[in-house]
């Protein structure tokens, strides 16, 4: 490192902090604004009693987190997570060969497949949704099709898989598009150099692809995790309300059953564990990017 | 250090903004009181519906009967109007349409504004049911608008025989079983269970919404979803064939396939209104009892039950319709009498939360 990183002196520091305050005045706001001031009503919010009509009476309280340690809702907060996981686990097994695929096709059809990746988000989620249902359900283009072969029509909708499948289909994009990043910014040359020294493409894949695609892997699995915990819409459509996450729990509290301090303390469970993943993520991929050899 | 320090001057100042936006949430003052005199030429009216639940060109009728403009606000739900009147200050709104129990929750908070019935000669097209409605007896507060009950939808040719009680949906046959569902709504998904054994739609007693939860949770392996807002759909396609509807969304599976049949289940079920308030807070209650007035002439609630499919408590607007109406959606030709039979939802207050809980106890069980 150069003699410029020494430390300034407090004036020139406080100089430079003056000059740059214009540049971080509109995204600090934001920041306050859509981030700060929501997380902080959501956290105050929970401490307090329920109004009648929604809305919170300013009474303090913490039966919002106790009521949480009920069985009832652990269950759906467990149930959550089990969901979220094996749909991170089934979009992590289609999304990394799809990435790995992408960066392997000449340029022009790269752009092709990442824009074909990309298309379905540019399309109405609920509409999308909608899609699944006339794919799937007994009168459904599956089901006619087989009736053809004379075979009787399937269950495919609402039920706990179904949920899997939508949630998979809806967030795989957010798996593919990190891992390609990190892919597609690795030197080709370092693989074809381990093929030279006689590496199998086994041993290639396992010592240099794999470990340089760890940040990418764990920004997609956050990516993928988090909005499939939250999302209430699926398990509605598709699982045909028989399924309830936490998603789900927490637009109840707040439009069927006017109990926003419960509601909000359900979101800080969403947060909490959100805040979890992403120190773990960010110190795993420090880790694997820095490298323990070349730190110190 | 520097880093934390930040961290906590923005975190102690978020919530010192947000203490400040919820401090005014409460406050917010009362209109003047109604002078029946007032030249309502000089008021203008904001009125609250669903959307698409009223003639398209309301307004314009309105100001060229009236000379008064308004302005239409749409909401989806009944939750989403209250959380719009209820979330502090004067909303702006005038008219607000809600369901009767939310009237009713609405009016104990005291917003609600007193009927001046001598603006509003049109209640009298109202049939004497009307003004019977255990949320609102004698209409002190509310005008309905629109009312009906919740029954059994099913496709006769797909379930081979006519349901008549609630146990049919509830304990469904092989054949049926595995192709019905039951509205998702708390008080409805509750309704089937409460009335097949014996219940009040209102019931606030432990032991009996236990034993709901218990038949509800047996039912549950036996539905093919909980359905709100497709139910009818599903009907269409075939995908159901027994479904728990209200009757006006019967009436738009029976238009697109003419075998399907609603009926009230013999141990009886909910009548349900969706009806019209003025508000404390409104500047123009004079123009807003003019309002409901209007929307009391005959033209208006004809206009609901030929367009929307639901029944209205518009005597004179119910006697103008085409008997054609009535021979293709038999459900639309329900007496008041019959209607009345059945026992109106009220608001359960502090209550309400135990029905919420039932309810994710049986969806997430």
């Amino acid at each position: 490192m150069s003699s410029r990183s020494t430390a300034p002196s407090p004036g020139a520091r406080l100089r430079r902090g003056l000059a740059a305050a214009p540049f971080l005045a509109p995204g600090g706001l934001l920041l306050i604004a859509f981030v700060f001031i929501p997380i902080a009503l959501v956290t105050v919010y929970a401490f307090f009693q329920r109004g009648r009509f929604g809305g919170v009476v300013f009474d303090f309280t913490l039966d919002n987190f106790v009521r949480l340690a009920d069985p009832l809702y652990l269950g759906v907060i467990a149930q959550s997570i089990g969901v979220g996981l094996m749909v991170t686990a089934i979009a992590l097994l289609l999304g990394f060969p799809t990435a790995w695929v992408i960066t392997r096709l000449p340029a022009k059809w790269r752009t092709i497949a990442l824009i074909a990746v990309l298309l379905p988000f540019w399309t109405n989620f609920l509409i999308r949704t909608y899609a699944w249902i006339l794919l799937f359900n007994n009168a459904g283009w599956i089901n006619k099709t087989l009736g053809v072969f004379g075979i009787e029509p399937l269950d495919l909708l609402y039920s706990l898989p179904a949920v899997v499948v939508g949630l998979v289909y809806m967030y795989l994009p957010l798996m593919i598009l990190p891992i390609y990043s990190s892919l597609d910014r690795m030197d080709p040359l370092l693989g074809e150099a381990a093929t030279n020294l006689g590496s199998s493409p086994f041993r290639v894949f396992r010592t240099i692809t794999l470990p340089l695609a760890i940040p990418g892997i764990l920004t997609g699995c956050v990516f993928v995790l988090v909005p499939a915990m939250g999302n209430f819409v699926i398990p509605e459509l598709i699982g045909g309300g028989k399924t309830v996450l936490i998603g789900n729990l927490v637009r109840d509290q707040f439009l069927k059953a006017r109990d926003w301090p419960f509601g909000a303390a359900l979101t800080l469970v969403l947060t909490v564990l959100l805040l979890i993943l992403l120190a773990v993520q960010s110190r795993v991929s420090a880790r694997v990017t820095e490298g323990p050899g070349r730190r110190g | 250090m520097q880093r934390s320090r930040t961290i906590f001057t923005a975190a102690a100042l978020s919530t010192a903004a947000a203490l400040a936006l919820t401090s005014c949430a409460s406050g917010g003052g009362g209109g003047d009181a109604i002078d029946p005199e007032a030249d309502i030429t000089e008021q203008s009216l904001t009125v609250g519906i669903w959307a698409d639940y009223y003639p398209e060109d309301i307004a314009e009728r309105f100001e060229e009967e009236t000379g008064v403009p308004v302005t239409i606000v749409n909401h989806a739900t009944n939750e989403e109007a209250v959380a719009k009147v209820t979330a502090g200050g004067d909303s702006g709104i005038d008219v607000l349409f809600v369901s009767g129990q939310y009237a009713q929750a609405l009016n104990e908070q005291g917003l609600l504004e007193p009927l001046e019935k001598s603006l509003i000669p049109n209640e009298s097209n109202l049939y004497a049911e009307a003004s019977e409605l255990a949320y609102d007896e004698g209409n002190q507060f509310s005008l309905p608008y629109a009312w009906g009950t919740t029954g059994l939808c099913y496709r006769s040719d797909l379930t081979g025989y006519e349901p008549t009680s609630w146990m049919d949906l509830l304990e469904p046959t092989p054949e049926v079983s595995g192709k019905t569902t039951m509205l998702s709504t708390e008080r409805w998904l509750a309704l089937p269970a409460l009335k097949a054994l014996g219940y009040s739609v209102n019931s606030t007693d432990e032991a009996e919404l236990e034993e709901v939860k218990e038949q509800l949770l047996e039912t549950k392996s036996t539905l093919l979803a909980y359905d709100d807002t497709t139910f009818y759909d599903k009907l269409i396609t075939g995908e159901a064939s027994l479904v728990e509807a209200w009757d006006g969304w019967c009436n738009y599976a029976i238009a697109e396939s003419p075998e399907t049949k609603f009926v009230v289940p013999e141990e009886g079920s909910d009548l349900w209104v969706d009806s019209m308030t003025v508000l404390k807070t409104s500047q123009n209650k004079e123009a807003a009892m003019a309002f409901l007035n209007f929307v009391l002439e005959p033209e208006q609630g004809a206009w609901v039950a030929e367009n929307i499919l639901y029944k209205v408590p518009n005597e004179a607007a119910m006697d103008s319709l085409d008997p054609a109406l009535f021979e293709q959606f038999p459900n639309m030709a329900m007496t008041p009498e019959e209607l009345a039979e059945q026992e109106t939802i009220i608001d359960l207050g502090e209550y309400s939360t135990e029905y919420t809980r039932l309810v994710t106890e049986v969806t997430a069980g």
